[in-house]
């Protein structure tokens, strides 16, 4: 009876007992290579289920084929972190008549844990996954296909919903070691020709930047943080996806050589540019949500102290033993800050849904010292401004926005100010920031946004943050 | 004045390209990245910069990809020159 657990992704769907109206979730660790949502989202489809819910850690690019099961009524809910392309033009146009519910990766798995986001069947992609169902996102025979290293925003859907199948592009012998997802938590197992292609993790968000203005930033990012106060031995640290946040990690891996400083350990998305520090020994642990590239993912199949994290233990508000509480500090991009500090990292000037929430509210909220990065200008479309068009990260959880023309220390947090002032940094009033940007561009059009709700952000503690309303 | 068909700017971000061709009073057709924000004010430019330039009639094609005001007059000056053979810059 060893093998009664794996069967075909209709006989698991049938098993299941998934029915109309259900909520079903996916993990996005595939992110632009992902094949599972829309594989099994097409299966749904044509063995007739409709008025689904789909609740993903996050949607990418790859997913515009859910514009059809939108229309045609298979998918009639959405919870994410994130939308872009053209599903996310879509339903910022009103595709949907529910609209999509936004929670951060701890907002996420907090929300998961307490049963707010109830999932009903989970569908999980793996790497390697044994007939009893313990899976990792790490190849384990030389018959892999591929790999996505940290499982962990599929482990509380794994742990919390009522029914869990894992589709594997590999299937090894028992026993799977060290699994992610445990066989306990899995009822089905389905072998698939591929989950996801390895090749296309480092798309998105992610991209390394040659970018002059990027490095200037990321020089004055490294320059803020060696100056903070916080850059002391045993500091701990985590990165967002920018260009300009990673090049920052390069300076300050000179300037902790220079003055002999180790971080006690990296958070989050984990990049190769992490890897590289910790294997120097210039980082203790790497604690890893999302294996960002290869590089990492690679690393968390071989080195026991990077170790793979829940989306709870990361970055979970009401759970005292989440990582992001023990994090000194974080760098992160952002598509608007206002006057406020408020940060929006979902809806772009336009209007238009087009980024993710990830880890920013959780990570700035919890940290020592968050700082945010960006330029004041992209183009003709203003970074630092009046008012934010979306809120996505309160104010009161950021510290510093370093622009190409200044840096602005949040009022709440006088004496980094102090210190950055002393160091010989600009340090200027966001005010100030925002003029600037106004007297370059001139003061935008209001825009034509409709009266239909097509988004509601959640905060970290789930409570409704924000609404996003149809772009005309 | 009288206006050939001409071309100034590219379609790399941050710049706009301008087709400038014979017109009765000023026609601007603009397609832009930012169209909703200041597709107003960069209509606006346009005409702005080709009166001051002498010009009244004349039909222009603008592709915006969130170009700067100096990049719009910019581009907008030397379609012009480039269109009527008068040089503004002597």
């Amino acid at each position: 009876m060893r093998n009664s657990k794996v069967v075909s992704l209709e006989e698991a769907i049938r098993r299941s007992g998934l029915k109309d109206g259900m909520t079903i979730s996916f993990h996005h660790h595939f992110r632009g290579g992902d094949k599972v949502v829309n594989m099994v989202v097409d299966k749904l489809a044509g063995m007739g289920f409709k008025d689904l819910k789909l609740a993903a850690s996050s949607l990418s690019d790859v997913h515009s084929p859910l514009i059809e099961h939108i229309k045609n009524g298979v998918i009639t809910g959405i919870s994410t972190s994130g939308l872009r392309g053209q599903l996310a033009s879509e339903i910022s146009h009103g595709l949907m008549s529910e609209p999509v519910v936004f929670r951060s990766h701890g907002g996420r798995g907090s929300a998961i844990a307490n049963g707010d986001l109830h999932i009903d069947v989970a569908f999980l992609g793996a790497s390697s996954c044994d007939c009893l169902g313990n899976a990792s996102g790490c190849p384990r025979s030389e018959n892999a296909k591929s790999i996505c290293g940290s499982l962990g925003y599929a482990l509380p859907d794994a742990k919390h919903a009522d029914h869990v199948v894992v589709l594997t592009d590999d299937l090894v012998d028992y026993p799977n070691v060290p699994k992610s997802i445990s066989a306990c938590d899995v009822e089905s197992v389905v072998v698939v020709e591929s989950v996801g292609d390895s090749s296309k993790i480092s798309s998105g968000a992610i991209r390394d930047s040659k970018n002059p203005r990027d490095i200037l930033l990321a020089q004055q990012a490294a320059k803020v943080i060696i100056n903070s106060g916080y850059f002391v031995d045993g500091f701990s640290i985590q990165t967002g996806t920018g260009g300009a946040s990673l090049a920052a990690v390069k300076y300050i891996r000179e300037s902790m050589i220079e003055k002999g400083i180790k971080a006690s350990f990296a958070l989050g998305g984990i990049t190769a540019h992490m890897v590289k520090l910790h294997e120097e020994g210039l980082i203790g642990r790497l604690i890893d949500v999302q294996s960002f590239d290869k590089v990492a993912a690679e690393s968390i199949a071989s080195d026991q102290l990077h170790q793979e994290v829940s989306a709870v233990e990361y970055a979970s508000a009401d759970n005292p033993g989440s990582a992001v509480h023990a994090l000194d500090i974080v760098i992160l991009s952002a598509l608007e800050v206002d006057v406020d500090f408020n940060v929006n990292v979902l809806v772009g000037s336009d209007g238009v849904i087009r980024g993710a929430i990830g880890g920013h509210p959780d990570t700035a909220e919890d940290s020592a010292l968050s700082i945010i990065v960006c330029p004041l200008l992209r183009g003709r479309i203003p970074c630092v401004v009046p008012k934010v068009t979306t809120l996505i990260t309160p104010g009161a959880g950021v510290d510093v926005v370093v622009t190409e023309y200044g840096i602005a220390v949040n009022p709440r947090r006088p004496e980094i100010a102090a210190r950055l002032k002393e160091a010989g940094l600009k340090v200027v009033d966001i005010h100030d920031l925002a003029a600037k940007a106004t007297s370059v561009i001139g003061v935008p059009d209001p825009l034509p946004f409709g009266d239909k709700v097509v988004g509601i952000v959640m905060d970290r503690h789930g409570k409704v943050l924000d609404k996003i309303y149809n772009i005309k | 004045m009288e206006l050939k068909n001409a071309v100034a700017g590219t379609l790399e971000s941050g710049d706009i390209m301008i087709q400038i061709g014979p017109g009765e009073g000023l026609q601007v057709e603009l397609q832009s990245s930012v169209e909703a924000q200041f597709g107003r004010q960069i209509k606006e430019l346009i005409k702005e910069t080709l009166t001051g330039l002498g010009i009244d009639n004349a039909y222009v094609k603008a592709t915006d990809k969130g170009a700067l005001d100096c990049t719009i007059r910019a581009r907008v000056t030397a379609a012009a020159v480039r269109s009527t053979g008068v040089d503004v810059w002597k």
